[in-house]
């Protein structure tokens, strides 16, 4: 019985009728992680397939999910992939953990990411960087690429990751799975260690359209623990993207399909375009004047924040701790100096030394200040599109899946790959990604629907009916 | 040259709240090491703040007694610099837009009251504690108190000598305890006060350049640290050597300030917008729930017990100088409707024990009735005002009732003739002296005689009896 290659509700079903029982679920992935996991290394330590089902009988019962190295789950390793949280064992759960927990899931284990979730490849995590289900000698994408990974290799149901920037979206796309970056304030933050605390949301990544919005539904809602989650009501989003897509208006922002995006990923948007009128749905073009400062603003604000989450990692209460040399000014500042030299890898102390330096005295205003302006017009731009249209159309990622090792010597282009991405995290909208084709060299292409503030179920529609008439998501990768 | 010191001070104040400032942890004083603390205030990875709201209810009646505006959209922003006693290696505060700011306080000196301008009042977050141990060369944190909610509150540089600085502590301690928002005690750290001094050429109206005082653990210290500040500050300026900004601490062991960090070396705290709590609003609503929830403050109770009982201004702020003074004088006028015999006992003798002993009337053996029972006792005539005395140090000492003490030590005054009469006869016979003094016209001479009558009758005949006796047995 190949239980591996099933989706999450296909299982439940199983699970329902008796005729399968989530140890056996367990033992199938046990089976496919013995046979994939030297090619994909998705996941940043060993998982358990011990059955760790929690006690209600929820949306999730006896369903394994697969979670973010960034995501504390009590009594479990999390590292973010880095040397400096090295043998961290978070004492509490996060919000999702819980959650899910009480859906009756079973948190199998922790994928691999980019350190700290500072990358788009999963080449900075510290232990090794995970592979393409696709193509073995190209990126997974990040940096939640060790959960898209698993997920596309079939070494896991259902996957959480975390999106700062476009770290659920272009991986999910660079794979060939779903990904959701809900809108900010959907999802508690509460147990995500924060990367940029105004951007982050931590999201679903799954086989199907349907078993996303189940997963979202299981995780989402307020949360007296995050003070920025909203009270908003959670709608049944399975329910909802059974619902009529025809009459639903989208927009393609004019200013995304300009140079650098690969003519693979050009075609594929086409016929995106052409299948969705096909079902009813009207197009319309758009502008977003302000998409060209995006990536600027981005990595302003987020390495900002970057700097002053990551202040903690100093050698004091937990993780790492190195003792300085006889010559520092004191032991403190030593074990301060080479706690972080030792721990941090180039993308972390290049971002956290960027985010230190906008905000210093004298640069604060022209830098952090004047991103934070540019980044309301940014969202005054989403907010004029959603006016007139339900939901914007665009390419996830400017290209497939790139060669492992292409772009690290490299970090703007690196920057680059999330050009579609970012925006949505500094409007805080949310946005999907969905496979929509391939790339004649065999890999994966997504496409992003962006949709106005706790839209998530608009999007689930218009996903789940494009899904259904497209062969994409059965595909799987040949390992 | 002549010069004037310029001060302004920046006082820190814990709020006595249940819970911390941002987590459910116990906000309590003197627990077990790091027996009080949650992911939030460890600073864990993954954890998030939520606002206490009790804090900010705290936080907003101490900016409405000190006359301060409250902004109706606020927000918290992080102070970033590293201290192991810091969790996060940044500050939860406030910057740029502080909850309330443009106060007032009316301080009392010699010469009447002085109004010294408050700038501004915030909220934030307290850090925990370094412990260096005796032996071994590590130090150790204790993070009970990180996270406990503390409010600053700043001064204009309106004091204009350490005298002031005293008495604006003085008085501002005595409004934090009326609102009760506050242990206020300096040796525990639940309140703390750093001074900003410069001096100027006496007469002008610039600021000169300035030093900033740390490490005061009372309010005697923050005066002795001004004077001595001052004297160098004068002695630098007078050698034609410029003041140099920069931090410097009072060192108690030495009696003097040294240097701590230049300007140079100042800390750039990078402060930006705290994203994990969005900006919020206070409503007008929540303003004046809050207005309407403050209590009696010193003044308005002070003019009060002048206007209503007739007290002195002397009398009434010595009744009203620490909250739990004022409030024992009204639980008492509740049992017993005699303010000014209640005040000059609790001015006096009771005031006497408070300084031996405890400091504060809430640390005597002594309750609104006990006292009461005691006045009353000597009131009636039951114990004179002399036995009176003994039977309050015997009552704090014992936490007997005055009755019973009364009853023990035998203390109730004679005043019935037949009791007296032996005493009176004794008295007499033995005093032929100044028996025959009154009888040649000095009445005076009585005195002397009542004088031995309470000597002999170990001070328990009453002496008007006593007088009353001898003047008509002498006339007789």
């Amino acid at each position: 019985m190949n239980l591996h290659v099933l989706t999450a509700m296909e299982l439940r079903s199983r699970l329902d009728s008796g005729s399968v029982k989530p140890q056996d679920i367990l033992e199938d992935l046990r089976g496919r992680y013995e046979s994939v996991e030297k090619k994909v290394m998705a996941f940043a330590r060993p998982p358990s397939f011990e059955c760790r089902e929690a006690r209600a009988a929820g949306a999730l019962k006896g369903i394994p999910v697969v979670i973010k190295d960034n995501i504390c789950s009590r009594g479990d390793l999390t590292e973010c992939c880095s040397k400096i949280l090295k043998g961290f064992v978070a004492p509490y759960d996060a919000t999702v953990v819980e959650k899910l927990k009480e859906s009756g899931a079973s948190i199998m284990g922790k994928a691999n990411m980019d350190e700290f979730a500072f990358g788009s490849s999963c080449e900075t995590s510290c232990f090794h960087p995970t592979k393409n289900p696709w193509n073995l000698d190209c990126v997974p994408g990040g940096s939640s690429g060790g959960s898209c990974a698993c997920v596309a290799a079939d070494e896991a149901i259902a996957a959480l990751g975390s999106d700062t920037g476009g770290s659920i979206r272009q991986p999910a796309s660079l794979c060939g799975v779903v990904g959701m970056k809900p809108t900010y304030g959907r999802v508690s933050r509460y147990g995500l260690v924060a990367f940029a605390s105004s951007l982050d949301q931590i999201g679903p990544i799954t086989k199907d359209v349907r078993d996303n919005a189940v997963v979202l539904g299981v995780i989402a809602g307020h949360d007296d623990h995050d003070a920025t989650s909203a009270r908003i009501s959670v709608p049944d989003y399975l329910a909802e993207t059974e619902k009529d897509i025809r009459g639903l208006r989208v927009a393609i922002p004019r200013e995304y399909f300009v140079e650098g995006i690969d003519p693979d990923v050009r075609q594929a948007m086409m016929e995106v375009k052409a299948k969705l009128e096909s079902l009813g749905v009207r197009f319309g073009e758009v502008s977003l004047p302000h998409t060209g400062y995006a990536v600027a603003v981005y990595y302003i604000i987020a390495t900002a924040e970057a700097s002053s989450n990551l202040a903690r990692f100093d050698g004091v209460q937990y993780g790492l701790r190195q003792m300085g040399r006889a010559e520092d000014e004191s032991a403190l500042i030593g074990m301060y100096k080479e706690t972080r030299d030792k721990g941090f890898g180039a993308e972390a102390k290049r971002r956290l030394i960027l985010g230190t330096y906008v905000l210093s005295s004298g640069y604060y205003d022209a830098y952090y200040l004047r991103a934070s302006r540019v980044r309301r017009l940014i969202k005054e731009d989403f907010d004029k599109v959603f006016k007139e249209y339900d939901m914007v159309l665009t390419p996830t990622s400017p290209t497939p899946a790139f060669r492992i090792g292409e772009k690290t010597g490299d970090p703007l282009s690196m920057y680059l790959s999330d050009i579609y991405t970012i925006s949505v995290n500094l409007a805080g909208v949310p946005a999907i990604s969905v496979p929509c084709g391939f790339a004649r060299s065999g890999l994966p292409i997504g496409m992003q629907l962006i949709g106005r503030p706790f839209g998530e179920a608009d999007l689930y529609r218009a996903a789940f009916h494009y899904e259904q008439s497209t062969p994409w998501h059965k595909q799987k990768p040949k390992l | 040259m002549n010069y004037e010191p310029v001060i302004g001070l920046e006082v820190h104040v814990q709020l006595k709240t249940a819970t911390k400032a941002f987590c459910g942890c116990a906000n309590v004083f003197g627990s077990k090491e790091n027996s009080n603390i949650c992911p939030v205030c460890l600073g864990l990875p993954g954890s998030l703040p939520v606002l206490n709201e009790k804090a900010l209810k705290a936080a907003l009646k101490v900016a409405l007694a000190l006359g301060c505006q409250v902004r109706s959209f606020t927000k918290f922003d992080r102070k970033n610099y590293y201290y192991p006693d810091l969790p996060k290696n940044f500050q939860i505060s406030q910057y740029d837009m502080p909850f309330s700011e443009h106060g007032s306080l009316d301080i009392s000196l010699e010469d009447g009251t002085k109004r010294i301008r408050i700038k501004r009042v915030h909220l934030e977050e307290d850090a925990g504690k370094l412990i260096h141990p005796e032996e071994g060369a590590e130090s150790l944190v204790d993070y009970n108190r990180a996270g406990t909610p503390l409010l600053e509150i700043v001064s204009e540089p309106d004091l204009y000598s350490p005298d002031e600085a005293y008495a604006y502590l003085t008085d501002l301690k005595l409004i934090l305890q009326y609102l009760d928002i506050s242990d206020c005690d300096m040796e525990k750290g639940s309140l703390r006060c750093d001074a900003n001094v410069s001096l100027r050429p006496a007469g002008t109206t610039g600021l000169g350049v300035k030093s900033e005082l740390k490490n005061m653990n009372s309010f005697r210290a923050v005066r002795l640290a001004l004077d001595y500040e001052i004297r160098r500050q004068e002695a630098e300026l007078g050698d034609g050597r410029p003041v140099v900004q920069e931090t410097r601490l009072w060192n108690e062991k030495k009696q003097m300030t040294l240097p701590m960090r230049s300007k140079e070396e100042a800390h750039d705290y990078r402060y930006f917008p705290e994203p994990d709590l969005p900006p919020f609003v206070i409503s007008a609503s929540e303003i004046e729930e809050a207005r309407q929830g403050l209590p009696e403050l010193p003044k308005e109770k002070r003019n009060r017990f002048a206007a209503a009982f007739g007290f002195s201004g002397k009398d009434a702020a010595t009744l009203t100088a620490a909250k739990s003074f004022a409030d024992f004088f009204e639980a008492c006028l509740e049992l017993y409707d005699k303010p000014k015999k209640i005040a000059h006992w609790l001015i006096g003798p009771v005031s006497f024990h408070m300084n031996s002993r405890g400091r504060d009337i809430r640390d005597l053996r002594l309750t609104p009735a006990s006292l009461v029972e005691l006045v009353d006792l000597v009131e009636t005539g039951k114990i004179s005002q002399l036995a009176g005395k003994e039977v309050l140090q015997e009552m704090l000492e014992s936490g007997k009732p005055a009755a019973k003490i009364v009853e023990e030590k035998n203390l109730a005054q004679v005043s019935d003739a037949g009791s007296l009469s032996a005493v009176i006869d004794e008295v007499i016979a033995a005093n032929k002296k100044s028996v025959d003094d009154f009888k040649a016209g000095k009445e005076n001479a009585v005195m002397f005689l009542v004088g031995q009558v309470m000597r002999l009758s170990k001070g328990k005949a009453n002496p008007k009896t006593a007088r009353e006796m001898l003047i008509e047995r002498l006339k007789a």
